[in-house]
Formats: C-alpha cells, structure tokens, sequence
C-alpha cells in the first residue's frame, strides 16, 4: 500500500516539474500596467452584469445564450462583467443586491422568476440600470429595459415547412412546463401548420398541442421523458417533432434517431451546430438571446442606456429559422416560405 | 499513529452492526468539540479547493520551479479573498459605504437562517424521537401554497390577516407531517420512504396548483401566483433597509417552544423515551403510535412555519421554487445541531451565513456558487464520521460514546 502511494505521489511530483519548468513571466514594473496592455485598446470603464435563474448559467438554454452574449461583450468591448448564478428563488434578491453594490452600471436578469425582484431592485436603485430577458411589465421603469422574443414568428416557418414535408401528415411538438415562454414556441408550429392545410387543402395533424392543453414532460432537464413523449409521438405515426423543453429535446432527438426516418426542429440555438444529432435536425427555430443581451450591453457601454424595450422579431432578426436540412423542402415550398416571411413582417399574416 | 488508527479500527469492527436508531443517537450525541472541529476540516478542505479553483495559482503554478514564492502568494490571496468575501458576505461588509451596508450582511444571514431555523427544530424532535423524517420539503411546499393561498386571495384586517396566514401555513405542513406519522404507527410503512414519496407529490401538487387560474396572476400563464398582501406579510422588523422579518423572532420563540415541550413536558418525555427504546416505552404503558403520529404532526407544522418564511417574509409569491433546497438543509441543521434547538438555532445561523454569502463569493471573489455547497456537504460529512475529525485532529474516543454505542 505505502509502495503504491509513494509511487503515486512520485509520479504527481514528475508530472508537476515537467509542467512547472517553463520560465516566469518578466517581472514589470508594475502589475497595473501589464493587466492594461491586455485589454483591447478601446477599453470602456462600464461594469455589466448578470444574474442567472436556478437553472445555472450552463442550461443550455437562454441562461447560457445571455451568459455568452455577456462574455462576447467583455471580449470585444474591453468592460468589466461580473455574474452569478442563483441557486434558488431565495437567491434572487441577494444576488441582484449583490450586483448593485459591486457598482454594475448595467444588471441584467434572466426569465419571468427573477421579475419581481428586478422590478423590486430597479425602483429601490434609480441610479443603476437593468435589463431582464423574457418578462415586460405593466408598469414602464426609466432604469428597466425588457428583452422580449415573437418565437411565433419563426415557430410559424417552421411548422408550415414542417407540414410541407411531413411523409406521414403527422408531426408532433411538446414542452418542458406550460409557460408562455414554451407555449409561444408550440402555438406559432400549430398556427404555421394550420395555415399549411388551409393554403393547399392538406390535413396534416399535430401531436401535444392544440392550442390550449398539450404535452408536457414536467421539467427541464429529464432527458428521458423527453424521449419517452418523443417515441410516444413517433408511435403515434409523427415524423417531424419540435421538443421545446431545453435539454429535455436531446431525448426527443435520442428517440428520434433509434426511430430513423424522423426530424427534429431544434430550438433556442441552431441545433447542427450545437447539439451530436446535426443529420437529423429539419431546422432550428432560432432565439437569438445572445446577440440581443450582446447589442445591450454595447449600446448602454457606448450611447448610454435606453429603456425602450426590445422585441425580437424576423424583420430585426432577434428571431428566426436556421438553414433547411437538405432534401427535406423543396425549393417551391422555400420560396412560400419567403413570402410567409415577408408577409408576417409586413404584418399581412397574423402568426 | 498507526497504533490509533488500529485501535479504532479494532474498536469499530468489535461492535455488533448498529440499526439507524443507534447512528442517529450517535450522531446526535457526538460532542461539541466534533461539531466546531468538523467545521474547521470543512473550510480548511475548502480553502484547498478555492486553490485549485483559482486561474491565478493555475498560471503562477506553471512556473513554479522558477519562482515558487509567486504561487504561494497567489494561493494565498485566492484563500484570503474567497474567506474575506465570506466574511464581508456573512458577518459584516467593512468595505460598506453606508452604516446599512456594512450591517447589512449579518441581517441576510438571520434571514436565510429563518426557514431553516423553523424546519430544522421539527426534524431535530423527530430524531430524538427516532424517526428519521426526510419531508420537510414537502411539507414546506404544502404549508407555503396554503399560506400564500390565504394572504393573496383572503382579504382580512391586518393583525389577523397575518396570523391566519401564518396558521394555514402551519396546518398544511402539519397535515403533510400527519399523513406519514399515521401511517408509520397503523401500518408500520416506513417514514424515510413515505417522506420521500410525499415530497414528490408535494412539488407536483404545488406545479399543478400554478397552473391554474386560481393561483396564477390575472392575465398572465406563469406558474406564479400574486404576491400575497401587505397585511399578510412579516413586517419587516429593522426598517425598509434589511430584509429581517418578523419570522425570525417567530422562530426563536419556536425554538424555546420546542425545548420547553421535550424537556419540561411530558409529551416531550414520552417522545424521548419512544425514540431512546420504543419497545420499553410500549412495556412502561406508553402509547407509542400517539407519540408517532404526535412528532411527526409537530415538525410538520414546524416545516410550514419555515414555508412562511418565505412565503410571507422573503419571496411573497408562490412560484414552483419556494421550498428551495431548505427542507433538505434543515436535515443537515438538524444533526449538525445535534437535534437540541439551541444547535439547531447555531447550526441555521451558520448555514444561513454561508447562504448569504453566496452572492459575495460569486461576485467579488469570483467564485463558483459550488464551492460553498461543497463546504456544507463537507460538513455534514465529517459530522456524520466523528471518529474521522477525531483522527484528523488526534482526539481521544470519548469514553461516554463507547458506552453509548456498545
């Protein structure tokens, strides 16, 4: 035993000298001024910063997508950002009272749960500025900027491409929890597909939502009800599913691979890029949280803060749908749904 | 040092395997020098931890042979300003402008304490009692949605609004402590299971409330409910400044409560005695099931109560988080406080320290959230090995536990 773990403990050692034997960095003159040269020259003096909900700020989902448009700012505009991750309700507050006191010129908030405390903390804080993802308010705050996404929009091309090129005319869509953030996703595939079967006669059906009631895995996180709802769809004779449930869909993808012959419509992000299962992803349904927290951040840094609230639409880009995987719509089908676009940003169709 | 250790060994392997009544009594009875020491061990490890956390130690780490002095330091300033920022986080802000912000720490920590307070005394009777109660979760869950029921739909004059409120948050988690207790003493079942089992009906229950209109805010579909009106709400007992609300003088007021009812009542000797030996309890005439059904109705009240604090102190409205993790933070409380409601009181008042200063670390020490989760676990590690902080710290067996556990 003792051989063993002083053979260990020799093995660590080697490892280390090997590793610790490149030489130390000059020593300036002071450690102020080396720390500035890093710093991209155009460096501004703004503090911003961000507090996740429970889900953490590696949920895959828009926790994550604000996080990296938060760290993408601090790269390429040289501010200082500081974040936290609540671990529960109870930690909202405190971890936005926390931002406020470290001096955040900007805080921003993640998801409906964190809006009374935002609310809360931007009224006792006039001084400091917030944003929050996902929430608007009844009440408008001159510190208090909401990010707002019509997923619908987008949710509408998509299921009007899906109903396109289902084999089966079945497809299928479900949610982590029945909020309005997941259900804005389902309605705007029903609605897409909906105006499929009226446009061209056709009577394609969709699985787990109706408009008012659906299916629902409960959470969002258990990847193994997602693929349970998935393979229940599948079973069911659907062959173009839309999980919105975060990582949950990695379930329905799971699902949708053993089944072969079986596409899944990403969400959030372009689901060939970020997830293993690019070869059988239809499209994405994209929610451009990043880019959007990343514009924020740069417009307050620079032009100073406006709390004008920000929606995303297809005509500013904030939302929208990833490339058509290849041979599953055809090029007539691509170019009603350039109309269908263009016609939901001119306001001509009511998604 | 070796001799010890195979003392101890000897000593272990000698005894006949103990059932969980005797672990919990051991854990329980461990001394208070243990307790503080598994503290230390624990913030110690974290220290550790901290610097293999820190990118500035990883960098001055890859020249080390070159000039080692710059890893110490950079280890050094990583522990100093992680436990600084505990500090500043927990205890008091000394870099606060203000008076409110320098105070401010120590009043978030008895905040945080609260619910955790409250839960911890039931859990803590239920262990001298001999059930090990794993529900307060759920029981929490239950008496926040009847609690947030009562302060946002009711309308009731202020004084009263507050104790009815505060009453239906006792009584669901009394009725959801109830349901296990009757069922361990008609039908033997398992507390540990039967906890378990409620705690997910209990976040189901309260998902499928939030769902619906009726606990829903008008004209919105988030599982949120409104906020539970003002004249429901614990006054805040500092000023607008703290969040310190009247649930925490509640708390210690329960906590002389439960004291006085297991050491100067005779329920309290009955539950004691039922816990100590169940069977000699049955023979000297005791109804034992009574005792049962009584304990876990009790701590189930206690785990409501700790749902007002949240319900009607921190958080106001009722979302599908409102219990947190503090139910199973209580359990640990519980033994770190060796189930007496002073250490209960102590062991709230660390844990909620180390809560409160979670956003410090985060923030002005860069630290992931996980590393005081990793202090707590370590805790309640070292609390349920006493012999293990012994040997770390070369104590000597007490001879009271080797009687106790023979």
């Amino acid at each position: 035993m003792k051989k063993l773990v002083s053979i260990g403990a020799l093995a660590a050692v080697s490892a280390l000298t090997l590793a610790a034997c490149s030489s130390a960095p000059e020593e300036s003159g002071s450690s102020s001024t080396a720390a500035a040269t890093d710093t991209p020259a155009a460096s501004l003096d703004y503090t911003a910063c961000m507090v996740s909900d429970s889900g953490g700020f590696d949920d895959k989902s828009f926790n994550q997508a604000g996080f990296e448009g938060l760290q993408q700012a601090k790269a390429d505009l040289g501010i200082e950002v500081s974040t936290a991750e609540s671990t529960s309700d109870a930690d909202f507050a405190p971890n936005i009272a926390a931002m406020v006191d470290a001096g955040c010129d900007l805080t921003i908030t993640v998801g409906f749960l964190l809006g009374d405390a935002t609310a809360e903390a931007a009224t006792s804080n006039p001084d400091s500025s917030f944003a929050i993802i996902d929430v608007t308010y009844e009440d408008s705050f001159d510190n208090l900027k909401s990010l707002t996404f019509e997923t619908d929009e987008a949710a509408f091309l998509a299921g009007y491409a899906a109903a396109a090129s289902s084999k089966t005319g079945v497809v299928g869509t479900f949610g982590g929890i029945q909020i309005p953030s997941v259900t804005i996703f389902m309605d705007g595939f029903l609605s897409g597909v909906e105006y499929y079967n009226e446009a061209k006669g056709a009577d394609v059906q969709v699985l787990g939502w109706d408009g008012e009631n659906g299916s629902f895995t409960g959470d969002f996180s258990d990847q193994t009800k997602g693929q349970s709802t998935a393979q229940g769809f599948i079973d069911q004779g659907a062959d173009i599913i839309l999980p919105v449930a975060g990582p949950v869909g990695l379930g329905a993808a799971a699902a949708a691979q053993a089944a072969g012959d079986v596409w899944i419509i990403g969400v959030d992000s372009d689901w060939t890029l970020t997830t293993e299962y690019a070869d059988i992803i239809l499209t994405s349904i994209m929610k451009n949280m990043g880019p959007a927290v990343y514009d924020v951040v740069k417009t307050s840094a620079e032009d100073g803060f406006s709390s004008e609230a920000y929606v995303g639409t297809l005509e500013n880009g904030g939302v929208g749908v990833s490339a058509f995987a290849a041979n599953t719509v055809d090029e007539a089908t691509d170019a009603e749904i350039q109309e269908i676009s263009a016609g939901i940003i001119d306001g001509s169709i009511e998604p | 040092m070796s001799a010890e250790v195979d003392k101890t060994e000897t000593a272990e392997a000698g005894k006949p395997p103990r059932d969980t009544r005797a672990l919990l009594r051991e854990i329980a009875e461990s001394n208070s020098l243990v307790v503080v020491l598994a503290v230390v061990a624990s913030l110690i490890i974290g220290g550790f931890l901290i610097v293999l956390a820190s990118p500035a130690v990883e960098e001055a780490l890859g020249y080390f042979f070159a000039r080692p002095a710059d890893t110490f330091k950079a280890a050094w300033d990583a522990v100093s300003s992680a436990y600084s920022a505990m500090f500043r986080g927990a205890v008091w802000n000394y870099n606060g402008d203000t008076f409110a912000q320098q105070f401010r720490p120590i009043t978030e920590t008895l905040t945080m304490a609260t619910p955790l307070i409250f839960a911890g005394l039931g859990l803590g009777m239920g262990f001298r009692a001999g059930l090990f109660n794993i529900g307060a979760q759920g029981q929490m869950m239950i008496g926040a949605m009847l609690g947030a029921y009562v302060g946002f739909a009711w309308n009731l004059p202020p004084v009263l609004h507050l104790i009815v409120a505060v009453t239906a948050c006792a009584l669901g988690g009394a009725l959801w402590g109830f349901i296990p207790g009757i069922l361990k003493a008609r039908t033997g079942a398992h507390e540990v299971i039967v906890t378990i089992m409620l705690n997910y009906v209990a976040a189901n229950l309260l998902g499928f409330a939030l769902s619906k209109d009726a606990f829903q805010r008008p004209g919105s579909d988030n599982p949120q409910s409104p906020a539970v009106a003002d004249s429901a709400a614990y006054p805040l007992i500092l000023g607008d400044n703290y969040r310190l609300h009247l649930g925490f003088i509640v708390a210690l007021l329960a906590a002389v409560g439960v004291w006085w009812l297991m050491e100067r009542s005779t329920w309290g000797f009955r539950f004691r005695a039922v816990g100590a030996n169940p069977n000699a309890a049955r023979t000297a005439g005791m109804n034992v099931s009574i005792a049962i059904v009584g304990v876990m109705t009790i701590a189930g009240a206690l785990a409501g109560l700790a749902g007002s604090a949240q319900i009607l102190g921190t958080e106001r409205s009722l979302t599908a988080g409102i219990a947190g993790s503090f139910g199973f933070d209580a359990i640990t409380v519980a033994l770190l406080g060796r189930s007496r409601p002073l250490g209960t009181v102590m062991a709230a008042i660390l844990f909620g320290g180390l809560r409160a200063a979670g956003p410090a670390l985060q923030v002005q020490a860069q630290l992931p959230i996980d590393i005081v989760l990793i202090i707590q676990s370590l805790i309640v590690l070292f609390i349920a090995a006493p012999p293990l902080v012994r040997f770390l710290f070369r104590l000597p067996a007490p001879s009271r536990e080797k009687v106790v556990t023979a």
